[in-house]
């Protein structure tokens, strides 16, 4: 085994770990404020990459530039869904919350076969099959971009929460729920905000993420229970643990297709995931309950 | 009253049965019991043979299932045209790409009346649909699935018109020494890349055990066995291409198949030749529309169409009728072997005249089909319920569709290898 084989396999892991970042940073947000578990997560990131699709086969339009747009959208939708569906479940038990929003990822997964088949389907635009060289280093441009693309809006993520108004308050709101209803935040908007926020979030990493695999309409759940390794492993709540997170399961994944049997290399995340829960329950960037 | 009646007329009184009114009896009964076999066997002829076709049709192997229901859709037209009068009932389902399913769906067919199943195209699948199908007593016909513990188990109802992986990986690896022959090119060294699936692993297991012993040209310098449902195969390409191997053999399904050649693009690992020694992928029509240009030269070693077969002919015509904006090219490998699935069980269907379980094995032993449409000889049944008499050929991606190579007699094309390297492509 030679470095530059490690290295290329290094670097491919962590830009593919920044996409998976961006996708459970909305996970993370959710549920650090809102204080619900989206398991329905993955399956609404299948229908942005859907949608990235049909602009790519209808318009020529780039997936990349359909980050903005498809994250405004789904900020309606996820703002849409918190106020009208998810709302009324926010106090009852946390059981009842997991059944509505599994119910929501069945309601999906069956919609999109209805409406697109069971079919596979990609977009390949110009770049799909370029990579550029660095030395020994070969990078595939289309998880530079990707990586790129996550990067940014993560640092758009960052700087909402920690300059705007808004986002100062919906921290307020995450730190303390009684606190901020005292000062006369309008908790209910925040979280519906929130959820908003988190579903544009995974809009956007639908967009990156359609560059890098094909979709089915099935293919969310496996990102659903990918989205929980990386928070979980990130730290629940912790939007660097996400990217932390993303990037460590993406890197640990790579590497461990190189050392060991490729198909034994998703083991590898779950026994990260196992060794933190047992090492360090609160995950990576996460703080002690 | 009565017997006064009767002891009057002089005559005794009837006591029990008498021997001339037994034989009355008996004859009537002889008679009726007769007619009514007649009138079961007349029934059991115009009665439909309910047949079960289990299909991956959506799921990770959905395109291919989808492939071999075309087969199903084209067969009762089909079967009228060659002369065949039984009626089939043919009920399709589908299986979701899951072994569970598919065992789950096996059931309920037999429950809801299927007298013989077809499928399963994928070996895990199928495998637990043969355990159901011997289990109730049901012929499974096997349109294609190669790990060959489905039909060496001593299964009294399973059949199978596909080689097994030993049988594909002997045919495939003698084949590919006649296609470096041919080109007058050989590789020195080669990488093996397989899935972990039950078909993949069989094959991994036949090429582990026949290799040695074929005295092939190329060592095997890496073997790398990867996740089917893989979404990246990045890394194992980069494995492959550190090997620094000159020849990729490769044992694929149709997505992985399309990630590969797609990340060996990326990569810029352009080796002498992607050789399957009998795998589905690089065939299927979405290879093509998917990968382009780069589809090409990829080469499979498969059992395929015989062109010259009139029943071939048929087949195409039917399906230019059918589809005409769609190439039979990437479909006809899988409609190829559904339909003669389907053709093997009205075959036994039409000599049993019966639906019953066993009569339609009994009749499935001894098939005997001269005409068919794949390349090999006639359609029979060894002990073990496997047809041994089909063939491989070498099929090599050539502007964008399948074309046989060799052997020379079955050519449509001539051979290319070592293939144009993916920057040179126009």
């Amino acid at each position: 085994m030679t470095w530059s084989l490690v290295l290329n396999v290094a670097v491919g892991g962590i830009l593919t770990g920044l996409v998976y970042g961006l996708m459970a940073l909305g996970l993370s947000v959710i549920f650090g404020v809102v204080k619900v578990v989206n398991f329905a997560h993955g399956e609404m990131m299948s229908i942005a990459m859907y949608l990235a699709v049909l602009a790519f086969a209808t318009l020529h339009l780039d997936p990349l530039l359909m980050i903005v747009p498809v994250a405004a959208v789904f900020f309606a939708f996820g703002y849409l869904l918190q106020i009208g569906l998810i709302n009324p479940f926010i106090n009852r038990p946390e059981h009842s919350q997991f059944m509505l929003l599994i119910a929501v990822a069945l309601i999906i997964v069956n919609g999109l076969l209805m409406i697109f088949g069971p079919d596979a389907r990609d977009a390949m635009v110009g770049y799909a099959y370029d990579s550029l060289q660095f030395g020994p280093l070969l990078v595939d441009k289309v998880r530079l971009y990707g990586a790129a693309a996550a990067l940014l809006g993560s640092a758009a993520l960052f700087a909402f929460f920690r300059f705007a108004p808004t986002g100062k308050a919906i921290r307020a709101c995450a730190d303390n729920y009684l606190g901020a209803q005292v000062v006369g935040l309008n908790v209910k908007q925040l979280y519906a905000l929130t959820f908003g926020l988190g579903t544009a979030c995974v809009g956007a990493a639908g967009c990156i993420m359609v560059l890098l695999v094909d979709v089915t309409p099935t293919v969310g759940t496996a990102y659903t229970l990918l989205a929980f390794v990386i928070v979980i492993v990130g730290g629940l709540g912790s939007m660097a643990g996400a990217l932390i997170g993303g990037v460590l399961i993406g890197l640990s994944e790579a590497l461990a297709g190189l050392v060991m049997d490729p198909s034994a290399k998703s083991m590898v995340s779950f026994a990260l995931l196992v060794v933190v829960l047992l090492f360090r329950p609160q995950g990576l960037a996460g703080r002690r309950a | 009253m009565s017997e006064k009646n009767s002891a009057s007329s002089g005559q005794a009184p009837r006591r029990g049965l008498t021997r001339r009114a037994f034989n009355a009896g008996a004859a009537v009964s002889a008679a009726l019991v007769s007619s009514g076999a007649a009138m079961r066997l007349a029934r059991a002829q115009d009665a439909a043979l309910k047949v079960g076709v289990l299909l991956p049709r959506s799921g990770m192997q959905g395109a291919v299932g989808q492939a071999c229901q075309r087969g199903v859709d084209l067969a009762p037209e089909l079967l009228r045209q060659l002369g065949y009068s039984v009626k089939l009932d043919l009920v399709s389902v589908d299986f979701e790409s899951n072994v569970d399913q598919a065992r789950a769906q096996a059931e309920k067919l037999i429950a809801g009346g299927a007298n013989l199943l077809i499928g399963a195209f994928d070996s895990g699948a199928t495998s637990a649909i043969a355990q159901v199908a011997e289990q109730k007593g049901v012929p499974l016909v096997i349109n294609i699935a190669a790990a060959p513990q489905i039909t060496q188990q001593g299964y009294k109802y399973v059949f199978r018109n596909f080689p097994t992986a030993p049988t594909l990986v002997r045919d495939g690896l003698s084949l590919m020494k006649d296609f470096f022959v041919a080109t007058g090119h050989t590789p020195k060294t080669a990488v093996y890349m397989h899935v972990n699936d039950t078909f993949g692993q069989a094959m991994n297991g036949a090429i582990g055990k026949m290799l040695p012993g074929l005295n092939m040209p190329f060592k095997v310098v890496e073997n790398i066995s990867y996740d089917p449902a893989a979404r990246d195969l990045s890394v194992e390409v980069a494995k492959a291409k550190a090997s620094g191997a000159e020849l990729v053999m490769l044992t694929s399904r149709l997505n992985d198949a399309i990630l590969l050649v797609r990340e060996m693009v990326k990569q810029r690992y352009s080796p002498m030749g992607i050789i399957s020694p009998g795998s589905p992928g690089m065939y299927e029509d979405q290879f093509y529309a998917t990968l382009g240009k780069y589809s090409d030269y990829c080469t499979t070693n498969v059992p395929w169409y015989n062109p010259h077969e009139p029943m071939a002919a048929h087949v195409l015509s039917a399906f230019h009728k059918r589809w005409p904006k769609d190439r039979p090219a990437g479909y006809i490998f899988n409609i190829g072997f559904t339909f003669e699935a389907i053709l093997i069980a009205a075959d036994a269907y039409a000599r049993a005249k019966s639906t019953n379980g066993k009569a339609l094995a009994d009749a499935l032993r001894t098939t005997h089909i001269d005409k068919h449409m794949m390349v090999g000889g006639p359609i029979v049944f060894d002990a073990q319920g496997q047809n041994e008499n089909v063939h491989s050929v070498v099929l090599e991606n050539l502007q964008q569709q399948p074309r046989v190579v060799l052997p020379v007699a079955a050519a449509e094309a001539k051979p290319v290898f070592p293939m144009v390297p993916w920057n040179q492509r126009s």
